[in-house]
Order: structure tokens, then sequence, then C-alpha cells
């Protein structure tokens, strides 16, 4: 699309352009370097003042100490992982396909009270989630739910961010398509797995990247759902494990371990970034 | 009598049958879309369960007394006499987080734009690179940067920020970035512009991928020469629907900050400097377990984003 050089004149405009947006991005990207650097660190790096951006003597000790740690515990490290893949899986995937499912009615259909279910969901998003806590909990306490992986995955699957975020993709496609394959005698629930899913895969991969790491990334839940350890997650085990954010005495392991808790928010970055690179837009759709 | 009733219930019934009236219509409308109620149906059931009704319980909290461990006491509407007669603090709360919102939210919603279509202007390969880039402030934790700003901002002469303005002359002796009143609203809307570039980019970005390429090559036969025509004749037209999500977001966004402002000045923050209204939530609910008084606080919060959402709404369309 664009050209580096035009004809044969150098676009330095463009060439502005690109300098001050990789400078910026680095900029932008420094914390996670610093972050991924401290994981190396041994501990007299770790306590220098003024602290040193990379490190000099790389060492893999804050990974066999995490270890160590996570050893002497009664449940075992992998059983962490293993309940928050489940519970942010569950989140990501129930989400989405509750969200398009609600989306694609309110964007495309005309149905009494359309107006007053979207409203209700937008205005949602307007009540701080602090004060939700405590209702929230006595309606899961209530209900029976505590100590299951549903306390954990239910009450976050339906989402108002996708299902505005969706319903508001829908809005930018035309009906053309939908119209078509209603002609050709396709019902409801098969336009909408058909031509409406494969249209919405842009918004559903923003969808569950910003999902995923906000389940991926949530103590809270687990801390307040459940009593036994084995319903543990990921980051409710490192927040035991160091102790809170500004306990000295792991500083190593705990930025090895937040370094582990975000490799795998970079893989899902980058599966879903490339879904949404790879819709080319309106494939097939030529009107 | 009776029959004389009878008849007359038989003849209404008959009109109702041969012309229904305005309930009748509505429930053929409802009984004719069934397909999109089944669609909606598991959102709205899981909705009301986990946000309606607890959202109906603060409303009712909020005016009660409520320390949740002994049951809510009715005390009528004093918690929100208290809230804007007596509590200062919380008017000083929601003058500071009005000013910061109303720099944040326009300057970051434009940033966060502009950068998406800066990168969706670049070769395909290039983009996922900058993408990392700009959305990674917003996927590292809260502790893992404060680090990081702590040493930029730090109040002595080993503070980044501090040596570098004492090596160049500008100020003399080392200035207290995160202590002074005067500069924790500022150093507060860096940091959260920094870390903006959230959902709403990724939404911008995908949208932008959206716009049917047809459309430019339009533009050019129609004598569009400049990108920056391209960008207000086509680009922005056609991503409206994310641009009005981004705006929401936004305004969410910037009206519940609170995070940064405990990580960076603590809380309560020096003379209340960057006390935001939920971090006056969060004093109440978290630490003086006063949920009542909370909730009345959420109530407010609420309605002033309402209101600020109504305006966007209106300005950016409904469709």
């Amino acid at each position: 699309m664009a050209s580096w050089v035009k004809g044969r004149r150098i676009d330095w405009g463009g060439w502005f352009l690109y300098t001050g947006l990789t400078a910026f991005g680095l900029l932008m990207l420094a914390p996670l370097v610093y972050m991924a650097s401290s994981a190396f660190k041994p501990v007299n790096e770790l306590f220098l003042f003024p602290p040193r951006f990379f490190v000099q003597n790389p060492t893999m000790r804050n990974f066999y100490e995490l270890l160590l740690i996570t050893g002497t515990s009664t449940v075992p490290f992998t059983r962490f992982i293993f309940n928050s893949v489940v519970v942010s899986g569950g989140i990501v995937v129930g989400g989405v396909l509750v969200s398009a499912c609600a989306a694609y009615p309110l964007a495309k259909h005309n149905f009494p009270f359309k107006k007053v279910f979207f409203n209700l969901i937008v205005t949602a998003l307007m009540f701080s989630p602090m004060v939700l806590q405590i209702p929230q909990y006595l309606m899961i306490s209530r209900s029976g739910l505590m100590n299951t992986y549903f306390a954990l995955i239910l009450p976050y699957i339906a989402a108002p961010v996708g299902m505005f975020l969706m319903t508001q993709f829908l809005r930018q496609l035309p009906d053309t398509l939908l119209e078509a394959a209603r002609i050709d005698g396709a019902s409801e629930w098969k336009v909408f797995w058909i031509v409406v899913m494969p249209m919405l895969k842009p918004a559903i991969a923003t969808f569950s990247l910003f999902s995923f790491i906000q389940a991926w990334n949530d103590p809270y839940p687990a801390m307040v759902y459940t009593t036994h350890d084995n319903l543990k997650t990921l980051p409710l085990a490192i927040q035991t494990i160091s102790g809170g954010a500004g306990v000295v005495a792991r500083v190593g392991s705990l930025a090895a371990a937040s370094f582990l808790m975000i490799i795998p928010t970079i893989a899902v970055f980058v599966i879903t970034q490339r879904m949404v690179l790879q819709t080319m837009a309106h494939s097939g759709l030529k009107e | 009598m009776n029959a004389n009733q009878n008849a007359v219930s038989i003849r209404t019934a008959a009109v109702l049958k041969a012309r229904p009236g305005r309930w009748g219509q509505l429930w053929a409308e409802i009984k004719r879309n069934r397909a999109s109620y089944l669609f909606l149906a598991p959102f709205l059931l899981l909705f009301t369960f986990f946000t309606i009704i607890p959202v109906l319980m603060t409303f009712g909290l909020s005016f009660t007394y409520y320390n949740i461990l002994e049951p809510p006491k009715f005390i009528g509407l004093s918690n929100y006499k208290l809230l804007f007669v007596d509590d200062d603090i919380f008017l000083k709360a929601v003058g500071i987080t009005l000013k910061f919102a109303f720099v944040t939210g326009p300057v970051g919603y434009i940033m966060a734009f502009l950068l998406a279509w800066l990168i969706s202007q670049i070769p395909q390969k290039y983009r996922f690179f900058y993408t990392l880039c700009f959305y990674t402030p917003s996927i590292t934790s809260s502790v893992a940067m404060s680090v990081v700003w702590l040493y930029l901002f730090a109040g002595d002469r080993k503070g980044l920020l501090n040596h570098y303005l004492i090596e160049l002359g500008i100020i003399n002796e080392p200035y207290l970035f995160l202590q002074n009143v005067n500069s924790i609203v500022p150093v507060l809307i860096i940091v959260s512009l920094w870390m903006s570039m959230g959902i709403s980019f990724l939404a911008f970005l995908a949208g932008l991928q959206n716009v049917p390429q047809d459309l430019y090559e339009a533009g050019a036969i129609d004598g569009i020469k400049y990108r920056w025509q391209e960008l207000i004749y086509i680009t922005i037209p056609a991503v409206k629907p994310q641009l009005l999500f981004g705006a929401v977001m936004q305004v969410v966004a910037s009206l519940q900050v609170f995070d940064v402002s405990m990580q960076l000045f603590g809380l309560p923050s020096p003379l209340y400097a960057g006390h935001t209204i939920l971090a006056h939530l969060y004093d109440y609910a978290f630490i003086r377990f006063e949920m009542g008084y909370a909730s009345a606080i959420a109530v407010v919060l609420f309605f002033l984003m309402l209101g600020l959402n109504r305006v966007i709404f209106k300005w950016l369309g409904r469709d």
C-alpha cells in the first residue's frame, strides 16, 4: 500500500514517519524488555540502584527457586497451570460464542425491544465492577456454585464489551450476503454459522485476546469463589508464592513467575493478530 | 345481564381475532422473531444473573448502612446527602477525575486511532511488530511497570528524569514528581496515556482492516490525492462503528482510573492530590467496609458516565 520510494524521489515524509513510529514503539516496548531481563538477573543485580536495564550475568537461578518453592506445596504446580488453562479457555470460548450469538440479532435483526436490550447491555459497561463484587459473591454462594469451575467461568462469559464490539463490527458489514444466504434457503442458525461467524473473525480475534489477558491475569475469582487449593489458578498461586507485590524476599522468583505468566499472553497475541491480519476485508464480497 | 356480558366478551374476542390490538400485534411480532430472542437468550440469562441483579442490589444498598458483617440498615438518602454536602474529599475526587478524564480521554482516543491508522498504512509484514510494541504496555502487569515508572520519576538525584534535568541545567535541585501536589495529576496522565493502547486500539486496527479496498480505488478515481483526504473522506466514515465503541470504552476507562494512582502515589495520595472517584470508592468499600456509602459512590459515578456517553452516542450516531 505505502511505498518507501515514490518514483525515484525518496519519500522523506514516509521515512520520518517510520523512524518516529519505530522509536515510539521501542519506548513502549521497554518495560516488557525490563521485565524479561529481570527474570534472569542474579540477586545482586536485582537490588542495584539505579536499576540496570539489561542483565549482565544472566542466570537461571530464579527459575530453579520458583520450582523449589512450588515443589514444597501439596498441590503440584502443573495443577495450577491446568486450572488456569481450563478457566481462561472456558471464558474465551464461551464468551465469544455467547457474545456473537447476542450480537447477531442486535445488529442485523429487527424485533421488539431490540433497542432496550442493546442499551441495557451497553449501560452495564458503565457500572463500576468494584462494588459489584459483593453482590456477585452473594449470588454465587447462594446458587451453590462455590468451589466449582463454573463459579470461575460463568460470571465472566456474558461480557458487555464482547457483545458491544461484535455488534459494532457487524454493523460495518453489508446485509447483501445474509440476504443471499436466506434466499438460498438457509435457516437463521445456518446463516449465523456459515456467513456471520467468518465475517466476524477480526472482532472475534480482538475480543479473544482481550478476554484471555483479563482472565489469565486475574487472581480475584479464584481467591474469592474457591476455598480448595486444587482449584487455585496461576496468578493466585504466584501471588501466594511471592507474598504480594512489595515483598522483597522473593523478588527474583516473582520476576521469573511474571516472565512465565506473560509467555502464553504473547502466544495468544501472535495467534489472534495473525487472524486479524489474514482476514482480507470482504473477501468474496463483491457488490 | 350475564348473557349480555358474555355476548360483549365474545364480540371483543372476535374483534381481537379479526384485527389484533396493539398488544396482540406486539405479541405476533415477538412470535415472528422467535429466532432473534433465542440467539439472545444465553447472553441475557447469564447477564441478568451475574450483572443486572447485582447492579440492582447495589442500587438498593446505596440507601442503607451496610458493613458486610451486619445486615444492611435502611437509612434513606443520607448516604447521598453526606456525599454531596459534607464529603469535601469526594467533591475533590470528582474534580480530579474530570480533569484527568478531559485530558486523557480525547488525547488517548485520538492517539489510539492515529497509531492504528499509521500501522494500517505500512506493509503487512511489519505491522505485527508495531502492534506488539504499542499493545504491550496494557498487558504487562502493573507491578512490573510501576518499577520502571518509580525509577523514572524518583524524587532524588538518582531518578532518571531528575538526573537529566539537573545535568541539562533546567533545574537545580531534584523535583518531587510523585509527592508534589502540582505534578501528581500530570504524571498520572502521562502514565495512563502510555498504557491506554488497549482494546479500542485493537478494535480500530481490526476495523481498519475491514475497510473494503474498492472504496479507496473509487476514491482515487474521484480525485483523492493525499492520504489525509483518504483518511477523512473514506476511512473515518467506514470505521464509524469502531469509533463509537472506542469512545465509549475510553470514557469508561478514563473515569475509572485508580490502579495507576495507587501504584505510583499510594492511597491516600499526598494531600489527596491523586485521589480519584474510584480511589474514594475503594477506600470506603475495602478499607473502611462501608459498603452502603461505597454503593452510593458507584451510583453517582454510574450516572456521570451515563451522561457523558449520551453525548458520545449523539455525536457518533447510532449506526
